[in-house]
């Protein structure tokens, strides 16, 4: 394997690459097409589209999901939106500014012909939605609706209610399911991919375990494409779902895959705050709730106190002694800033002693002001009422409110218990999105040739900050409009390899380590469950590698991972046998890989000297506590090569000959 | 709080099951009901038990995993949540509570509390669809939707598949959730085409994973945790009826 990471950009003027690469890329004829097979892992907005749209052209595609169906998968739960540069609004949007602001939100750490490719189809992806039933919002013209969301000017978020990720991936595994209906996708659900198959250094095929039986099997394919989604859940709390896992991308990484940019993490700035140490997962408040809901912690520390000690309501606090921390800090984006932003003024307004909720980590997310005096009073100018009451104003607002974020503000209220049309939410930034992956090229392969990596399995587009609604886009744009073409590249030198046989020593032997290992973690039968690894995993993790990192700290987490790894080998204990529906042997694999992962992570927020984006390194901040970058040394990406004892780090260089590379403000 | 429970353990689709009694003390009212039961596995994991297994993931309400009978209610007491947004502080302290599977016949049970939904993907699978390739589409702007059948889309289009319907039904039947993704694609005109071919294969992948009869006593719409409405089982049944009608 070459030591250089070629991204296989292709030549040109940046808005001329895509389209010259897709009239010059090489493509497989329809008959040949029938007998090439393609594996896809995991049905999730990458998957499923990928798998539907693959199958669609004529390959022989087989899907894997480890849940009980494929639309199960965790992009259900996005709630905003997807971004697409429509310019429906008229607001001077753009491709240039979809990809300028990507770039840019991405704090300079993306490839510029991977994010103009991005920004370029995200206008068919809405089409396509629309054309398959996604039931967007819109105006009472009949035409879409769009929104606003951070790191952004314009309104370019298309949306369903706080259910967008929901109705998308619905669309994506009708049509999957329409393939599978048509005999042109095999579905395989309750399926888990535990290693990939290489033969002569290609990708082959999969091992996989029947979750249900408990049974191993081997599964061919010309090329493998895992759309596994992304890693939060290293964290252990996190907004990913309980079954989020690395295993795929990390058994990938372990076959040859480099992993880039592991320790850019997202934290959101809006979730629910944590209530206790019983909690199992954090749950997020979408960003469009900040299109009208203004951020706030008490300008005086004893308010902030006596919130803390409940002697104080929020609404009690007079207006002169809120502290809008981010209007005042950013007023060109003011509640607006990106995600990474948002949750960094969060953590310094609590660290300095003006947070909220019991535990002194919460910040008040307030929709009182734009209920009455945006919504409800363009209401009562509505019916012609010229003075209307307070209670008047906060009634017509609280109808336009519920409209938009009904949903949300019931999903509030069942977790909390309190009502957000009465009192501010109280969000605390959470581990959301993970923008580092498996490092692809532009034709999202990874170094493994015949493996490739889509949605947030891979790390390409969005830099070391993603901008909200930007992941369904991601996750489409891979699967319906990048993948089909890219992948033609490969599969038309392989219409001469036959299918081979899963009887192929090199299936054999992988099966057996597979198998070895499960027996090796049934066969410890220590006495502490895998839950208990995963929850000092966590810990590390969000105190160490969260949103603030420093070497020392950095340094520790990765001696305590190493003692968790070698505790965890030793005493886990892991309940049953292996040939059953066995939920903690699948969380222990699971668990196992996050550990690796977790001191990788650290590894790479270790060496990336620089502030940026999602990675905020203490050490490395202005005199106003904005984040530093340093572009002569770390305007490249990490990717990391694993080796016998350690991991090798591979530098594939950044480079910006369209945007010039400045400063992010946001003031 | 202290909890008694009386959960359904079987082993695998083939073995017999049966109520076992559980408790579990050092219950806090904020926790969510799945998370009462990770304690509880915890508990059994730690003294050499093994631990109940039952589906869950996304933990907000949305990807439609979690499927507990709770005291002879499909998500429990309370209305329009799932079992992972239903929280201890409904329930007393020293409550005995009863878990269950989803029973349906077309719904065999994994393991414990877990079953098999794939007859839903299944139903999709002969119908539930647009047939549109990828790349095939116009611009999203050049076919307007009237906002009101946009939205009544959307709320049919709500549901999350975790198939409470079918367990609240005393027949078991899926008409609410095999009506809700028929109404969806009837009230978009970009599913008028494929219209009358779309409810017949539907319906018939319904009837063929024996699933039972619908006697509209509204008991799948009254626990359905996204409050997907009854009249979407009358419109299918216009679809059905006139597809009969005047179909091939």
């Amino acid at each position: 394997m070459s030591n250089i990471l070629d991204s296989k950009i292709p030549e040109g003027n940046l808005n001329e690459k895509w389209t010259k690469y897709k009239s010059s890329v090489h493509l497989v004829n329809p008959a040949n097409k029938r007998s090439l097979e393609i594996i896809v892992v995991g049905s999730g907005l990458a998957g499923s589209a990928a798998a539907a749209s693959l199958a669609e052209m004529g390959y022989k595609v087989k899907c894997f999901c480890f849940q009980d169906s494929p639309r199960r998968a965790h992009s259900i739960a996005a709630q905003g939106g997807i971004n697409a540069a429509k310019n429906y609004q008229n607001d001077g949007d753009s491709t240039y500014r979809l990809f300028y602001d990507t770039i840019k939100g991405g704090d300079y750490r993306a490839r510029e012909g991977n994010v103009h490719r991005l920004a370029e189809v995200s206008s068919s992806i809405i089409d396509q939605c629309v054309a398959q039933g996604v039931p967007f919002a819109r105006e009472y013209g009949g035409l879409l609706s769009n929104r606003s969301f951070g790191g952004t000017q314009v309104q370019r978020t298309f949306y369903a209610a706080g259910q967008t990720g929901q109705q998308l991936l619905l669309g994506a595994y009708s049509a999957l399911e329409r393939q599978v209906g048509m005999g042109q996708v095999k579905m395989y659900s309750r399926h888990e991919m535990l290693d990939v198959v290489t033969i002569d250094g290609k990708a082959r095929g999969i091992i996989a375990r029947d979750l249900v039986t408990g049974k191993l099997e081997r599964h061919f394919g010309h090329a493998v494409l895992l759309c596994s989604g992304g890693y939060g859940n290293v964290f252990y709390l996190s907004t990913n779902a309980m079954g989020s896992n690395v295993t795929a991308a990390w058994k990938a990484h372990k076959r040859g895959a480099y992993m880039a940019n592991p320790c850019y993490t997202q934290i959101h700035p809006t979730c629910i705050p944590r209530s206790g140490d019983h909690q199992s997962k954090l749950t997020l408040m979408s960003e469009s709730l900040r299109n009208d809901g203004r951020i706030w912690v008490p300008a005086k520390k004893e308010d902030a106190e006596a919130l803390r000690n409940g002697t104080l309501r929020p609404t009690q606090i007079k207006e002169e002694d809120r502290d809008y921390y981010l209007e005042r800090r950013y007023p060109a984006f003011g509640n607006l800033v990106p995600r990474d932003v948002a949750s960094r003024a969060a953590k310094e307004r609590c660290d300095a002693g003006y947070g909220v909720n019991t535990t002194g980590e919460a910040v008040y997310l307030d929709f009182f002001y734009n209920m009455t005096e945006k919504y409800g009073r363009t209401e009562a100018t509505k019916k012609g009422i010229e003075n209307p009451t307070a209670a008047q104003l906060k009634e017509f607002g609280a109808g336009v409110i519920k409209e938009k974020y009904g949903n949300l503000f019931d999903m509030y209220k069942q977790i909390t218990g309190v009502d957000p049309y009465e009192e501010p939410m109280q969000i605390y930034p959470a581990v959301h999105y993970t923008m580092g992956g498996l490092w692809v090229d532009y034709n999202l392969m990874t170094t493994v040739p015949g493996l490739y990596a889509l949605g947030e399995a891979n790390f390409s587009d969005h830099g070391a900050n993603r901008l909200g609604a930007s992941a369904l886009m991601q996750g489409l744009a891979d699967g319906y409009f990048v993948i089909p073409y890219t992948i033609g590249d490969y599969l038309a030198d392989e219409i001469r390899t036959k299918a081979i046989s899963t009887d192929h020593p090199a299936f054999v032997a992988t099966e057996k380590e597979v198998e070895d290992k499960i027996q090796k973690l049934l066969n410890i039968k220590g006495t502490k469950s895998v839950d208990h690894y995963h929850k000092r995993l966590g810990k590390i993790m969000w105190d160490e590698c969260g949103m603030a990192r420093n070497t020392e700290g950095l340094k520790s987490a990765i001696a305590a991972i190493q003692q968790i790894k070698a505790e965890f080998w030793s005493n886990v204990r892991v309940p049953g046998d292996a040939n059953e529906f066995n939920q903690e042997l699948e969380k222990a694999g699971r668990v196992a890989d996050f550990i690796e992962l977790g001191e990788l992570m650290c590894k790479d927020a270790l060496e990336r000297n620089e502030s940026c984006g999602g990675h905020f390194r203490e050490e490395y901040q202005t005199s106003e506590g904005e984040a530093l970058r340093d572009d002569v040394n770390f305007a490249f990406v990490s990717a990391w090569e694993n080796q016998e004892g350690g991991w090798k780090l591979h530098k594939e260089e950044l480079k910006f000959e369209n945007i010039k590379i400045a400063a992010r403000s946001y003031k | 709080m202290k909890i008694n429970l009386k959960v359904w353990r079987q082993k695998n689709n083939k073995a017999k099951g049966e109520l076992k009694d559980y408790k579990v003390d050092h219950v806090s009212p904020d926790m969510s009901f799945l998370e009462m039961f990770d304690v509880l596995n915890e508990d059994l994991i730690t003294k050499g038990d093994d631990p109940i297994a039952f589906d869950h993931d996304c933990r907000e309400g949305i990807c439609g995993s979690c499927s507990m009978h709770i005291n002879g209610r499909p998500h429990g007491p309370l209305a329009g949540v799932t079992t992972c947004q239903l929280h201890m502080r409904s329930f007393k302290d020293g409550d005995t509570i009863v878990v269950e599977p989803w029973r349906a016949g077309a719904f065999p049970v994994t393991k414990d509390l877990s079953v098999d939904r794939t007859a839903f993907d299944r139903i999709i699978a002969a119908g539930g669809f647009i047939s549109v390739n990828t790349g095939n589409a116009q611009d999203a702007n050049n076919l307007p939707i009237g906002k009101e059948a946009a939205d009544e889309a959307f709320m049919s289009a709500a549901c999350i598949g975790c198939g409470a319907c079918v367990a609240a039904c005393k027949n078991a039947s899926a008409m609410l959730f095999v009506s809700a993704k028929v109404s969806q694609l009837a009230l978009l005109p970009q599913g008028q085409p494929e219209a009358k071919m779309r409810v017949m294969a539907m319906v018939n992948q319904m009837d063929a994973e024996g699933f039972g009869s619908c006697t509209n006593t509204g008991a799948c719409s009254a626990e359905c945790p996204k409050g997907i409405d009854l009249s979407n089982i009358a419109r299918m049944n216009r679809e059905f009826f006139s597809a009969n009608l005047t179909g091939k």
